[in-house]
């Protein structure tokens, strides 16, 4: 049973400025179906006038509400939210060497080998919750709890474009040179594809993808 | 119907401490992680624009405190607005606020800000720099669109309006403020600080911060104490959101800000009001008052 269908606390509505609601959910999969109903709605016109759908972790902001900010906010928890259907998307394969300067710290904090990061790594399939820190940077779920990690003590001042890197729940894509503090256990050998202004959409990894890592030859 | 006029460029004589080509932004594209952008002081690069006959629209050039020089290939009608500043064409002093001829070859040279801090030059026929994302405003943040300015650069130009003379020649510009309020109206996560932060939010004086930017307006005053620690899961951010650090010296997010964060957001300023923020320097007193009740 989903947790969006469940009765009983379905979803908070915050206030964030006159024109801004931001809408928290009761955890990842209620987040996951309200932002798909959302994308529904406004995809079948019935959600005129909202000019940003951003999701966040626990949360789906609603920016630039060009009508009435409480109607919509009252109107908000009447909504019947469907469980959300995870395998109508394309999967993204993204090639990856797992070559990454952490592997060793990961595969200790993991308990396993070096060589069985890639295996888990390559094996879960993964789900783009959302974006955020850069242009294209999808916060990607799927590892199971007992293998989040922290992030580095000292953040790197650079991380190369296409690095492929743990933090929290998450795993991430750099799409462009940036510092960071996320553990770095791979590289895209090709990272140009993750974001590209010119093309529709922009961002490969766009909330609500699948993506599939696949360990490629160094 | 006139005759068609090249569009021309202009050339960068003097970049300023930090000039760089703004619109009115990228809209809807905040869940790529693409945020915003565009005029700080929007108001004021819409009224340049329709003072030299542009659509608001069009992207004009945004200084930073030292103002900028510039140099056309062809005469074009410009406006300087925004933060006052003194206003030359090759060294004559000409009019700020207020549509200038600028003869081909000439240097057009806005001074630095008398007050305020972000003076516009928006030029007939706008600054045509490549569109990225359907804008051509430079996001310091995530670094899409055209890079901050350098002396020697080059900037194509727009076909200047077929319209002719703008509708006004001289219209009234708000003046800056000594004091910055700031309305703010509580939430998402005000709840997040204790009853008396709250208070000391509203009704204490902040100033404006010296490492405030395109991304941000930081303030120094009293910090405001949470009612709970830890970070916030990852949540989607307004621009003029208020936001709390850990050193709980609150931020008011403008343009450039990041799309999502993770400190959590005591109140929203409205957009409108951020205008006056976006001209407010380093020391400015700031109050933030409690709106929408």
């Amino acid at each position: 049973m989903s947790a969006a269908g469940r009765p009983g606390r379905p979803l908070v509505v915050l206030p964030a400025g006159p024109r801004a609601l931001l809408v928290e959910l009761d955890g990842r999969e209620a987040t996951e179906a309200f932002h798909a109903e959302v994308l529904r709605r406004r995809a079948a016109g019935e959600l005129p006038g909202v000019r940003d759908i951003v999701p966040g972790e626990r949360t789906v902001l609603l920016d630039g509400i060009a009508r009435d900010t409480a109607a919509l906010a009252r109107e908000l928890p009447t909504w019947h939210i469907p469980p959300p259907r995870t395998d109508t998307a394309a999967v993204v394969e993204l090639p990856v060497v797992y070559d990454g300067p952490d592997l060793a710290d990961v595969a200790e904090a993991w308990g396993v080998t070096a060589a069985e990061v890639p295996r888990i790594h390559a094996g879960t399939e993964f789900r783009v919750a959302f974006c955020g820190f850069a242009p294209g940077f999808g916060y990607l779920t799927g590892l199971p709890d007992h293998l989040h990690l922290p992030r580095r003590a000292t953040p790197r001042t650079r991380v190369p474009a296409g690095a492929v890197a743990l933090a929290g729940p998450y795993t991430g894509v750099y799409p462009r040179p940036s510092p960071g503090g996320w553990q770095l256990i791979g590289r895209l050998p090709d990272p140009g594809p993750l974001w590209d202004p010119h093309r529709e959409p922009a961002a490969l990894l766009g909330p609500g993808a699948r993506v599939r890592f696949v360990e490629a030859a160094r | 119907m006139t005759a068609s006029v090249r569009p021309g460029a202009v050339e960068v004589v003097r970049a300023g401490a930090l000039t760089t080509v703004q619109d009115e932004g990228r809209a809807g594209l905040a869940h790529l992680g693409v945020g915003r952008a565009g005029a700080l002081d929007a108001p004021a690069a819409a009224l340049a624009n329709r003072l030299v006959g542009n659509p608001v629209t069009a992207a004009v050039l945004e200084t930073t405190v030292t103002g900028c020089a510039v140099r056309p290939d062809r005469a074009v009608r410009v406006v300087v607005g925004g933060a006052p500043c003194r206003v030359t064409v090759d060294g004559r002093p000409v009019a700020w606020g207020a549509a200038v001829h600028v003869p081909a070859g000439a240097v057009l040279d806005a001074g630095p800000a008398v007050h305020g801090l972000r003076s516009y030059l928006a030029f007939a026929g706008g600054v045509a720099a490549d569109p990225v994302l359907g804008s051509r405003s430079a996001d310091l943040l995530s670094g899409l669109g055209p890079a901050p300015l350098s002396a020697g650069d080059v900037l194509p130009l727009g076909p200047p309006p077929q319209a002719g003379a703008p509708p006004a020649d001289a219209v009234p510009w708000p003046g800056a403020p000594g004091g910055l309020v700031l309305p703010v109206h509580f939430g998402p996560r005000h709840t997040w600080f204790t009853p008396a932060a709250l208070v000391t939010f509203t009704t204490r004086a902040y100033r404006v911060g010296a490492q405030s930017n395109r991304i941000g307006l930081r303030t120094e005053g009293p910090p405001l104490e949470r009612a709970r620690a830890g970070e916030l899961p990852s949540e989607g951010m307004v621009l003029g959101a208020v936001q709390v650090p850990p050193d709980g010296r609150p931020v008011v997010f403008l343009n450039d800000h990041p799309t999502t964060g993770g400190y959590p957001v005591v109140g929203v300023v409205p957009e409108p009001a951020l205008a006056a923020a976006a001209q407010a320097g380093a020391g400015t007193v700031v109050r933030f008052v409690r709106a929408g009740r």
